[in-house]
């Protein structure tokens, strides 16, 4: 039986299809009996299906800093 | 009866207000007024202005080039910001004029302009009928592409409102699709570390989401 905090870092590590075999299994398990555990999961798939229906966009920490560099330069 | 009697001369002892009387002037004084800090724009803005921008013009570069304008204009023009609309309101409103600016030098040579309807050319159809012209009443992606801008500008708020570490770990992770390794590589933190702050990133992410999206 694995804790509570360590069933959320796999159902988190689950939403980026990085979770092994086995922890997916030993998460099915606690979910099972879990009832906090398995709202929490639900809630953290559907972050998940939003962040994809949003089709989110973002500038790398290079692009940012170049802009800031031609920004320093104006004042 | 009793009750509807109207007394004369009790309207005398309402206090009078008037527009520009003092309780009021105090009152404008009392209200927190924003302030610009340019220093801040590019990690607070710039993908949220990044993300307004990409949904009206799809090429990224193009995009990211009008944000880095839309700065530019903003810290030139920022003795004139008068402090009524919020630092990000006042950044999106150049950044519009920025958008149709670039709409209006693509489409300056003439006849570019005009909106060309694009007839079918199968000119052997078996007729053409206005029933194949009409909109789809169940179409529904127009309206569902609108709500997943909103979306999509709701979400960078809420990034915006997290930590620096975890708003980066989060968008790396999920918006730019890096691996963990890679995360962890670039920023010297261990893989337990990463998880411990991507379920941090997403547990106050839910809740932001949950106060002003839902």
């Amino acid at each position: 039986m694995i804790s509570c905090d360590k069933a959320a870092i796999i159902c988190n590590k689950a939403q980026y299809r990085e979770a092994t075999f086995t922890e997916k299994l030993k998460l099915r398990f606690h979910l099972f009996m879990c009832k906090t555990c398995s709202k929490a999961t639900k809630e953290n798939t559907q972050l998940t299906t939003l962040c994809q229906k949003a089709d989110l966009h973002s500038l790398t920490e290079q692009e940012k800093l170049k802009m800031k560099q031609i920004l320093d330069k104006m004042n | 009866m009793a009750a509807l009697n109207y007394i004369t001369g009790n309207e005398k002892k309402l206090k009078v207000i008037k527009s520009n009387s003092i309780t009021f002037d105090n009152d404008k004084k009392r209200m927190p007024e924003h302030q610009l800090m340019p220093d801040k724009w590019v990690d607070l803005y710039a993908d949220y202005l990044f993300n307004y921008a990409i949904g009206r013009i799809s090429d990224a570069e193009v995009a990211k080039d009008l944000v880095q304008e839309t700065f530019m204009a903003g810290l030139k023009s920022a003795k004139n910001y008068k402090g009524d609309a919020a630092e990000r309101t006042w950044l999106i409103a150049i950044l519009k004029r920025k958008v149709i600016d670039h709409y209006r030098k693509t489409n300056s040579k003439k006849g570019k302009a005009e909106v060309r309807m694009n007839y079918s050319s199968q000119t052997d159809a078996e007729g053409d009928w206005l029933e194949e012209q009409v909109a789809d009443p169940f179409s529904s992606f127009e309206n569902s592409d609108i709500e997943n801008e909103e979306l999509g500008l709701a979400i960078q708020s809420c990034i915006a409102k997290l930590p620096k570490k975890q708003a980066l770990v989060f968008t790396m992770k999920t918006i730019q699709g890096v691996s963990t390794e890679d995360i962890c590589n670039e920023l010297d933190i261990n893989p337990s570390n990463l998880w411990v702050m991507i379920h941090r990133a997403r547990t106050a992410l839910m809740d932001c989401l949950n106060q002003n999206w839902f």
